[in-house]
């Protein structure tokens, strides 16, 4: 199968800094791919290299022709003088019709919120949202950027499963963005370490123990490692296949 | 004798020309948080009339020049966020070198209190031509454009997902910008351009729930603002572009006070 995105030895600026050097990867379809890494590590750079919004300064980024991106941004803020209902929302920049927005909403939880403004969501209803929005298009490819920020723990474990279902029902691959490593690693095909450049990656397992990772997070975050842990001795049920 | 030789006609329709294409936009610019943009464009507008008179241009196309530089320059300048104090920086010295540059200017003499808070009443029918013709350039991009525009200011990295460069959307609507300072500054006054811009699409908040019915809401307290203030104006004896913007602010309280009775 045909890679839906490839890049080689790409370099990624923020801000005049260059936070990535050297990064080779690829999203093949259908799967779920998670970037991890510490504050400043280039996880939203590389998601916006992606999506478009970041040029490369060396190497090449190819995506299959014709790939449809779903995109779900870290936060939305919309000035409280614009009005706008959900429903009107998932009709920019196609209008889309009723029928369709509905059954995006639908897949997410969302029915009940067609006609609220958009500002007066919270947190976690405008997450449900956002991914309606970005499913609308059909996407090949649906990017998250810290989709659970600021939501409670039973909020992102049940976010979790619904992009599994997803998945499962659209076919779409997924390339997500997190800072909760224990909930995400257990979800993810596949993940990818990043601290500047690409330390390691492949299935959560081997990312986990792989010395890289751990010297990024061993120290500092034990909590945080510790309950990743106790987590992760409790689901090697599902199917994960190396492509390190 | 036609309708348009009446002066009070005129200006009417140079009025209600100008707010039914300032309300729209302005909306963008509220929304956008962009008033101190507005105000640095407009500010522009008297460096573009001294440019105006030195050169021979026609005093429009000399404003509509600078306003599109000044509104280029802080637009490509703050691309990232635009800071506050930069914009009024921007807003300040283009006003302030403006009217150094008229002074400069010898053997013409110019009121410049015209250009600072607007002529409405001496409008002629050229005048008018331009303004319409403003006016319907820049609603046109609005309407054309407005799907795009709305998806932009939303989040510019959704936007790029759904194939729509933020950058360019931000140009036009920069462009437009320019577009109706250049017309507006016959009818309100360098000074009061970005009260015509704002006042309307903050009135028209309350009554909307979206964002169409907003600009469209934006427009007609535009519209009835320049009537209202006209109108006050010429039966009180006050200057025009000030009354105008004076019945855009009684809008405004009138369409808050209402919405919150009725929250």
């Amino acid at each position: 199968m045909t890679a839906l995105v490839k890049m080689a030895g790409i370099d990624l600026r923020h801000g005049g800094d260059t936070v990535l050097h050297g990064v080779d990867l690829k999203i093949a379809p259908g799967e779920i791919v998670t970037v991890v890494g510490p504050n400043g590590s280039g996880k939203t750079t590389l998601l916006r290299a992606i999506l478009g919004a970041v040029k490369p300064v060396a190497g090449r980024i190819t995506k299959r022709p014709g790939l449809r991106i779903g995109y779900v941004p870290q936060k939305l803020a919309i000035d409280r003088t614009l009005p706008m209902t959900v429903g009107r929302f998932l009709d920019l920049p196609k209008k889309i019709g009723r029928q369709e927005a509905e059954a995006a909403l639908t897949r997410t939880g969302a029915e009940a919120l067609t006609d609220r403004q958009i500002t007066d969501l919270s947190g976690g209803q405008l997450q449900r949202v956002l991914l309606a929005r970005a499913l609308v298009g059909k996407p090949d490819l649906l990017l998250l950027d810290e989709p659970t920020q600021g939501l409670d723990q039973p909020g992102s474990a049940e976010f979790y499963t619904m992009i599994a279902e997803v998945r499962q029902v659209l076919g779409c691959a997924v390339m997500m963005v997190s800072h909760e490593l224990h909930v995400v690693m257990a979800a993810s095909d596949r993940v990818i370490c990043l601290n500047g450049h690409v330390c390691c990656h492949g299935t959560p397992e081997h990312v986990a123990g792989a010395p890289e990772y751990r010297a990024l997070f061993g120290t500092g975050t034990k909590g945080a490692l510790a309950l990743y842990r106790h987590e992760h001795d409790h689901a090697h049920d599902h199917a994960g296949h190396d492509h390190g | 004798m036609s309708l348009l030789d009446g002066f009070l006609v005129r200006a009417a329709l140079a009025g209600v020309g100008v707010a039914i294409s300032a309300a729209p936009l302005g909306c963008f610019i509220v929304w956008r948080r962009m008033a101190f943009f507005g105000d640095a464009t407009a500010h522009a507008a008297i460096l573009g009339v001294a440019l105006a008179l030195a050169s021979g241009l026609p005093v429009f196309v000399g404003v509509l020049l600078m306003a599109m530089a000044m509104a280029l320059f802080v637009g490509w300048r703050d691309a990232a966020q635009s800071a506050d104090a930069a914009l009024a920086v921007a807003a300040y010295s283009a006003l302030a070198a403006g009217l150094v540059a008229v002074s400069f200017l010898e053997g013409v003499r110019i009121d410049i209190e015209a250009f600072l808070f607007g002529d409405i009443l001496a409008v002629s029918r050229g005048d008018l031509a331009v303004i319409w013709g403003g006016t319907a350039l820049v609603i046109s991009l609005i309407v054309w454009r407005w799907d795009a525009f709305l998806s932009s200011t939303l989040n510019e990295d959704l936007a790029l997902a759904a194939g729509i460069d933020a950058r360019r959307e931000q140009l036009l609507l920069t462009l437009a910008l320019a577009v109706v300072v250049a017309v507006a500054i016959k009818v309100v006054g360098a000074l009061l351009i970005s009260a015509l811009l704002i006042i309307p699409a903050s009135a028209a908040r309350p009554l909307a729930s979206t964002p169409e019915r907003m600009a469209q809401a934006a427009a007609g307290v535009g519209a009835l603002s320049a009537l209202l203030g006209l109108w006050a104006a010429w039966i009180f004896d006050t200057p025009a572009g000030p009354s105008i913007v004076c019945a855009a602010a009684f809008f405004f309280v009138g369409c808050s006070v209402l919405s919150r009775k009725s929250s």
